[in-house]
């Protein structure tokens, strides 16, 4: 193990996130705001760590392995927590430590799950720190990292690898530095344009930037206590369709720059993540659209909400909890798909589906014709065995992980539908459960210890699991 | 640059880590997931698995705006195929890596026909590189051009020697010999050669000639080369073909032994100079009574890595001179090191690095005419290789009636496969290769080195 790497690779997280931090103390000035206190307190907290870890020691060997890679993810992530939380604990906004890294955790990891009933109360600069932690966790801080820094090669193919939403990572380019470069600037790209479209609908520019983040990184911290339900239908509407864009792989707009318009209507992901919008949509229409004033009305809800749902954002325009079973047990299977591998949103992806699909398809195939040769295919590109394996062994962890957190969160002795839709919201990353933790709720009212099971949910449902798992098993740290 | 590498076997993943450090952006194919896949492990690169001899997978790759493709796959044909497919598909230059001597003995045809850029033969490659460790074992900086046909040598004058206080002018007459100086490099000047240019003590010269009119020149001027008399192969196979048609037309003795009556044979064919010797090179009897002992150097290029590490051993037990061992696989590097061999030959880093060589070459003369770029003299002095493809004010006329840039110096002509090294009254032809040297750096077509 490379232990001077992975602190010289904290220390420069620890560098960027002072860099991040500008943002909201710009902001706090602007609106002179008594917060620029706590956010240069921070900063300097942060700089001073940093800069004494990058300037004075760097190392000698720069060689990391896919073991260091995990591990510099994961640590990197909680290191970026709990610094993030300093601005809010100091602030005196979020009194209980814990809480204010749960609030961060929620943010970076674009879960948008709160514990705060109030947010208009809050001052404008922590409202945007918290929207812009959505927009950096979004696209991933080490890719911003790689893009920006000068590491060599190879080798950031593991961090890269261990912190991209999807089954497998593929490049964009030859080199890793040009394509978190691409894919950072992509993201920018798609975030100006947003928010330019809400300043042209006549959104206020705070806001404006504020929805663009939270929509971009799929996170869903709104500034207002009922979300996007107080914004036009302008708004709404726009924010619907960048949900759904955002919630799509970003592989697929390099292939539109790269004018490769063929391969897009042929991405089976693509087309399942629409068809699966579109049959949600269609079926709680018929459940719940008459009791809505108009065709029209119901649909723009209803859309939002599934929008919402499954690039797991999290914005609410109506209280879906109040809807009937049909309509609630859609949202909940909604929150466990997910969005398109390789985009911003969480959840179990709908790239892992297809291949367990495909898989248990050709497992029936075998038990009745044992001799056959099938290989598996998606877009005419073999998967390959150790894809459909890392797949099958996610899906088991993800079950483990799900099981085990029901359990401790169960000695808080709230309902069942509670405990298990809030662990399903934050291990997949999406923000409102139902029950106690629905739309309208927040998750103020658990133990702690309930709380830091949901934050380690929060983190393993952002990384994949595994980086997070194997910070936690003794295979990684021997010798 | 965006670079395609067909083939990640050793020569293209040797090729990959050199070049992926000099940030080009390259992209791997291989037909087998594993190999492409430790590619896109190990290295800055995008891999790609499928036959790169197809349209579409290069087209996957981004030939259209490529610059080069490499093709070092172990099929030579498969080499060719992609190499001509993706001269179709892209502007790109392309190198391919061809072993078989049927196709490799035609490189000037397929580079001016079929529009490779660069043929490598690693065989041949590996026994250049053998030949120039024979030649000129001490101090002397060799670069060759026309495929070999022509050398530019590099040396330091030494002190009380017959050219001191000689102009260059007068070199003709004084040694009748054909060679060209090219350069003079006194203290931190470097100069180009011309006529009334005066040697002095310690200047480094380089020279332009054949290979056998430099040894005759080494000799007239009696600079010690320490090259071997003779030489002792073990092995017949490719390199040892080509290492003895190098070695022979400098002038060294040459014997072969080589245990395959037929390859005997047609050795003995083409070679009636050389001593071709029936027997197993591994019979130390035989060794010693073919004169090891006494033999200026000894060359192992058995088939058998452990064979020519043994053959060695031996050899450095018994003879002074110089020895060579041929090793294919490069893994126990460090432990063959410990041996202590004399000089080690590696055919496959060989071929890497010819090829990286002309990469980084390439990448200066990018969007000009120039073919192959070499530099003489860091930062200061370049030789460039143009071919002349369309009539000029050059073409036709005698040299001496074309009026240059100063500093500069029609270093050789070659045409159909024969190199000339130009006097006054020569010409330049279409189709003619022409190399120069000049202080000039950045000529970007054969038209610029006119005044």
């Amino acid at each position: 193990m490379n232990f001077s790497m992975i602190i010289y690779l904290l220390g420069w997280i620890l560098n960027f996130e002072a860099l991040f931090l500008i943002i909201p103390t710009i902001t706090a000035i602007i609106y002179s705001e008594s917060e620029v206190i706590p956010f240069l307190i921070t900063i300097g907290i942060c700089l001073l760590f940093g800069l004494l870890i990058t300037f004075l020691k760097k190392p000698r060997k720069k060689t990391i392995y896919a073991r260091e890679g995990f591990v510099i993810v994961a640590l990197s992530w909680i290191v970026l927590s709990i610094f993030g939380a300093l601005p809010f604990f100091f602030s005196g906004c979020i009194p209980s430590f814990i809480d204010a890294v749960f609030e961060t955790v929620s943010g970076f990891t674009t879960t948008g799950a709160t514990i705060l009933s109030d947010v208009e109360s809050l001052p404008k600069s922590i409202l945007l720190w918290r929207s812009f932690t959505h927009w950096i966790g979004g696209m991933g801080v080490l890719v911003f990292i790689m893009a920006f820094l000068p590491l060599s090669g190879a080798q950031n193919m593991n961090l890269m690898k261990a912190e991209s939403p999807g089954p497998s990572v593929s490049k964009l380019v030859p080199r890793v530095k040009t394509t978190a470069l691409l894919l950072y600037a992509m993201y920018f790209g798609l975030t100006v344009l947003q928010f330019l479209l809400l300043i042209f609908g006549g959104t206020p520019v705070f806001d404006s930037i504020n929805i663009a983040f939270a929509t971009a990184g799929t996170g869903g911290f709104g500034i207002k206590n009922d979300s996007i339900a107080g914004y036009s239908d302008y708004v709404q509407i726009v924010t619907t369709v960048f949900m759904i864009l955002f919630g799509i792989n970003f592989n697929i707009y390099f292939l539109i720059i790269m004018r490769k318009f063929r391969d897009i209507f042929r991405n089976t992901e693509l087309k399942a993540y629409l068809t699966v919008i579109a049959v949600a949509v269609l079926i709680i229409t018929l459940n719940i659209g008459a009791s809505f004033p108009s065709l029209g009305e119901a649909l723009k809800h209803i859309t939002f909400t599934i929008a919402s749902i499954i690039t797991t954002t999290g914005f609410m325009t109506v209280d879906f909890d109040l809807w009937p079973e049909l309509s609630r047990t859609i949202i909940v299977l909604l929150i466990f798909i997910g969005a398109c591998a390789g985009s911003t949103g969480g959840g179990i992806k709908i790239s892992r589906f297809i291949i367990l699909f495909k898989s248990m398809a050709k497992e029936i195939r075998l038990l009745i014709h044992p001799n056959h040769i099938r290989k598996l295919e998606i877009d005419g590109h073999k998967i390959e065995h150790n894809v459909i394996r890392s797949t099958n062994v996610y899906m088991v962890c993800y079950l483990m992980i799900f099981v085990i957190s029901v359990l401790i969160i169960s000695f808080d002795n709230h309902n069942l539908v509670t405990n298990f839709t809030a662990v399903a919201t934050t291990i997949n990353n999406v923000g409102p459960g139902l029950d106690l933790v629905g739309p309208t709720q927040n998750f103020g009212f658990f133990s702690d210890t309930s709380k830091l099971v949901l934050i380690f949910n929060m983190l393993a449902g952002r990384l994949e699991l595994f980086p997070v798992l194997l910070l936690f098993s003794p295979v990684t740290w021997k010798k | 640059m965006d670079i395609i590498i067909v083939g990640c076997g050793k020569v293209g993943q040797e090729i990959t880590s050199r070049l992926s450090g000099d940030g080009n952006n390259i992209t791997v194919i291989d037909i087998d997931e594993s190999k492409a896949h430790e590619a896109a492990e190990k290295y800055d690169v995008m891999a790609i698995i499928g036959n790169g001899a197809t349209h579409s997978v290069q087209q996957d790759a981004g030939i259209r705006s490529a610059h080069l493709l490499i093709a070092v796959t172990g099929s030579d044909e498969l080499n060719l195929l992609c190499c001509l497919i993706a001269r179709k598909a892209g502007n790109c230059h392309t190198i391919a890596r061809v072993r078989n001597p049927d196709y490799s003995l035609e490189a000037p045809y397929l580079k001016e026909e079929l529009g490779l850029a660069m043929v490598i033969n690693p065989e041949a490659a590996a026994a250049a590189e053998i030949a120039r460790l024979l030649r000129f074992p001490s101090a002397i900086k060799i670069d060759t051009f026309a495929k070999g046909r022509i050398e530019l040598m590099k040396f330091r004058l030494p002190e009380n020697s017959v050219l001191v206080g000689c102009k260059v002018k007068e070199l003709g007459t004084k040694l009748h010999c054909d060679v060209l100086v090219c350069t003079i490099e006194r203290e931190d000047e470097v100069y180009i050669a011309n006529g009334e240019f005066q040697f002095e003590e310690k200047d480094v010269i380089s020279i332009i000639a054949t290979p056998r009119n430099a040894n005759t020149f080494f000799k007239k001027i009696n600079y010690k080369t320490n090259q071997a008399r003779n030489a002792i192969i073990a092995g017949g196979g490719g390199i040892s073909y080509y290492l003895c048609e190098i070695l022979l037309k400098s002038g060294i003795d040459v014997k072969i032994i080589e245990k395959k009556l037929e390859r005997c044979e047609h050795l003995n064919q083409h070679f009636p100079k050389a001593d071709i010797v029936y027997g197993d090179a591994s019979d130390q009897e035989l060794l010693l009574q073919e004169g090891i002992e006494d033999a200026a150097s000894f060359v192992a290029l058995t088939n058998m890595d452990e064979e020519n590490i043994l053959l060695s051993l031996f050899a450095e037990s018994k003879m002074t001179g110089k020895i060579i061992t041929k090793i294919n696989r490069i893994e126990f590097d460090s432990v063959i090191r410990k041996l202590e061999l004399d000089s080690i030959i590696n055919p496959k880093s060989l071929t890497a690095e010819n090829i990286v060589r002309y990469v980084r070459a390439m990448k200066n003369t990018i969007g000009s005419n120039v073919e192959t770029l070499y530099g003489i003299i860091k930062d200061k002095v370049e030789a460039a290789e143009f071919i002349v493809r369309e009539p000029s004010k050059l073409v036709g006329k005698p040299l001496m009636e074309l009026k240059f840039k100063s500093n500069l110096l029609i270093a050789s002509i070659t045409r159909d496969g024969k190199a000339i090294i130009p006097r006054g009254h020569d010409t330049i032809q279409i189709g003619d290769s022409v190399v120069v040297v000049s202080t000039h750096l950045g000529l970007s077509d054969i038209t610029d080195i006119l005044a």
